[in-house]
């Protein structure tokens, strides 16, 4: 779980953030402004492809979205099942 | 009719804070053609001031040349002033025919459909040509007109960093499996003036098998040897799978846009399209303008020459005048402020010099990038810029912004 925090969080940091703010496990990344909702898309498709699993869109909410803790727990639910 | 005291009042207090948070957008009244020298009523009933427009899309200085404005009469005189009627049914004259044949031929490509203006072709093209199965990767900086057709379309939506080649990659290897692939840009950028790097992309597009999509709003008729745009610039005529312009800026400043590309595409757009299929097109008049402004760029390159010469004269005096503009070779020069009252403040002190700029600031450029755009045009000659560089280094005097950095102004005015 751990590894795949960092993961994420590198792979949000790279993606959304162009200045040098600090993203945490906790840093609200939707609600905060950090992703916006078209960029969403290409988070959903990167955890998809590394994770080997396909996320139903009426589960990729904002919500599930908002944090690198809450990411990982959307992603550990698909890659158990 | 049910719009009550407390619905009245709702609408109230949203401009009212619209007002108060600076982001409430005033007119400015023009009492004369559109041209370098204007006539202005601003305030509201304020006396009427001649000044000298340095804000305006009239890159190519046609708005009101009077080759134009005797064609767009004579179009009037034999085809009339409406058609009454979507193209589809009895809305399509010989003369919008003729006009998109010469727009096929202007930018190089396969076929032309017109749209009443460049917000309708590409609020309607993404959706009459892609479909859930398919992906849009578009750069993070392109206009809001592409971003409202975005939303129509029911293809999915990815952005790259703006102008980052490696990053649209890497979002062309992520999207791969998508049925059709299709990248998205702008071809000069309005709020920065840079141009978008058509030629990699090209490339990219050829290896990733994607389709290449251009808004050349702010560049048809100037960039480019010829001033077809971008793609010639670029060294890729020929290569573009979808171009959308308007003919609102440098193409005679009026009204009206186009969707020019493949044929099938443009056939698509012809069947599907929903601004070209519930919408009136280009009125005669200017239709008949247009064609007289395409056949005056076809046979001489005198304008756009004048429009770089004088974009060259222009960036040179402001970085001489030790003020910080946007790098770059269009005629979209950014004079950089970074906050936003200064924008306000300066545009007023310009205003009251004689000199009509507008001043930006977020949310429509981001946060701490406040600047006075200025838009240099072929209409202007060398003793307007003259004038109008004297007032930016008498206003700039007085703000002490001359020969500052970006952080020393931003420890004087903050973000």
């Amino acid at each position: 779980m751990e590894d795949m925090k960092e993961v994420v969080r590198e792979y949000v940091v790279r993606e959304y953030v162009e200045d040098d703010s600090e993203v945490t496990f906790d840093t609200p990344l939707i609600s905060g402004g950090i992703v916006d909702s078209f960029s969403m898309v290409s988070l959903k498709r990167f955890l998809e492809n590394k994770y080997k699993i396909s996320i139903p869109d009426d589960k990729a909410t904002p919500e599930a979205f908002d944090s690198v803790n809450k990411i990982c727990i959307l992603v550990q639910e698909f890659t158990k099942a | 009719m049910a719009y009550t005291d407390k619905t009245r009042g709702m609408y109230s207090d949203i401009l009212t804070g619209m007002k108060d948070a600076g982001l409430f957008k005033q007119e400015r009244y023009i009492h004369s053609a559109q041209a370098a020298d204007i006539v202005v009523e601003f305030p509201e009933g304020a006396e009427l001031k001649k000044v000298i427009n340095i804000c305006a899309n009239n890159y190519l200085g046609l708005s009101s040349h009077p080759e134009v404005v005797k064609a767009a009469h004579a179009g009037l005189d034999s085809h009339g002033y409406g058609m009454s009627s979507v193209r589809f049914i009895c809305g399509t004259q010989d003369i919008h025919k003729k006009l998109e044949k010469m727009v096929t031929e202007f930018l190089g490509t396969e076929d032309t459909i017109l749209f009443p203006s460049c917000m309708d072709a590409n609020a309607g093209v993404f959706e009459a040509v892609l479909t859930k199965d398919d992906v849009m990767i578009s750069d993070r900086l392109v206009h809001a007109s592409i971003i409202d057709g975005i939303r129509l379309c029911s293809a999915m939506h990815d952005t790259f960093k703006h102008s980052d080649m490696g990053h649209l990659e890497e979002k062309l290897q992520l999207h791969n499996d998508k049925r059709q692939k299709m990248v998205i840009t702008d071809g000069v950028f309005s709020m920065d003036g840079d141009t978008a790097k058509l030629d990699q992309m090209a490339e990219l597009c050829e290896k990733y098998d994607a389709m290449l999509f251009c808004d050349e709003s702010h560049s048809s008729g100037f960039i480019g040897k010829t001033g077809r745009g971008t793609h010639e610039k670029c060294g890729v005529m020929g290569k573009m799978d979808i171009i959308t312009t308007t003919f609102g800026k440098g193409l005679g400043g009026a009204s009206g846009g186009c969707v020019s590309g493949r044929k099938e595409l443009v056939e698509m757009c012809r069947q599907k399209a929903r601004p070209y299929l519930f919408s009136n097109t280009i009125a005669p008049p200017v239709v008949a303008g247009v064609i007289k402004v395409l056949e005056i760029l076809s046979a001489t390159t005198e304008r756009r020459d004048k429009l770089e010469k004088n974009t060259g004269f222009w960036r040179k005096g402001l970085t001489e005048a030790g003020l910080i503009i946007k790098e770059g070779d269009t005629p979209i020069v950014p004079v950089m402020l970074f906050n936003a009252k200064l924008s306000q403040d300066v545009s007023k002190d310009l205003y009251n010099e004689g000199i009509y700029a507008i001043g930006f600031f977020f949310p429509v450029v981001p946060q701490g990038a406040a600047r006075i755009r200025t838009q240099i045009s072929a209409g202007h000659e060398i003793h307007h810029l003259e004038k109008a560089l004297d007032a930016f280094r008498k206003v700039g005097k007085k703000y002490n912004i001359l020969g500052k950095t970006k952080q020393e102004i931003i420890e004087m005015y903050g973000m």
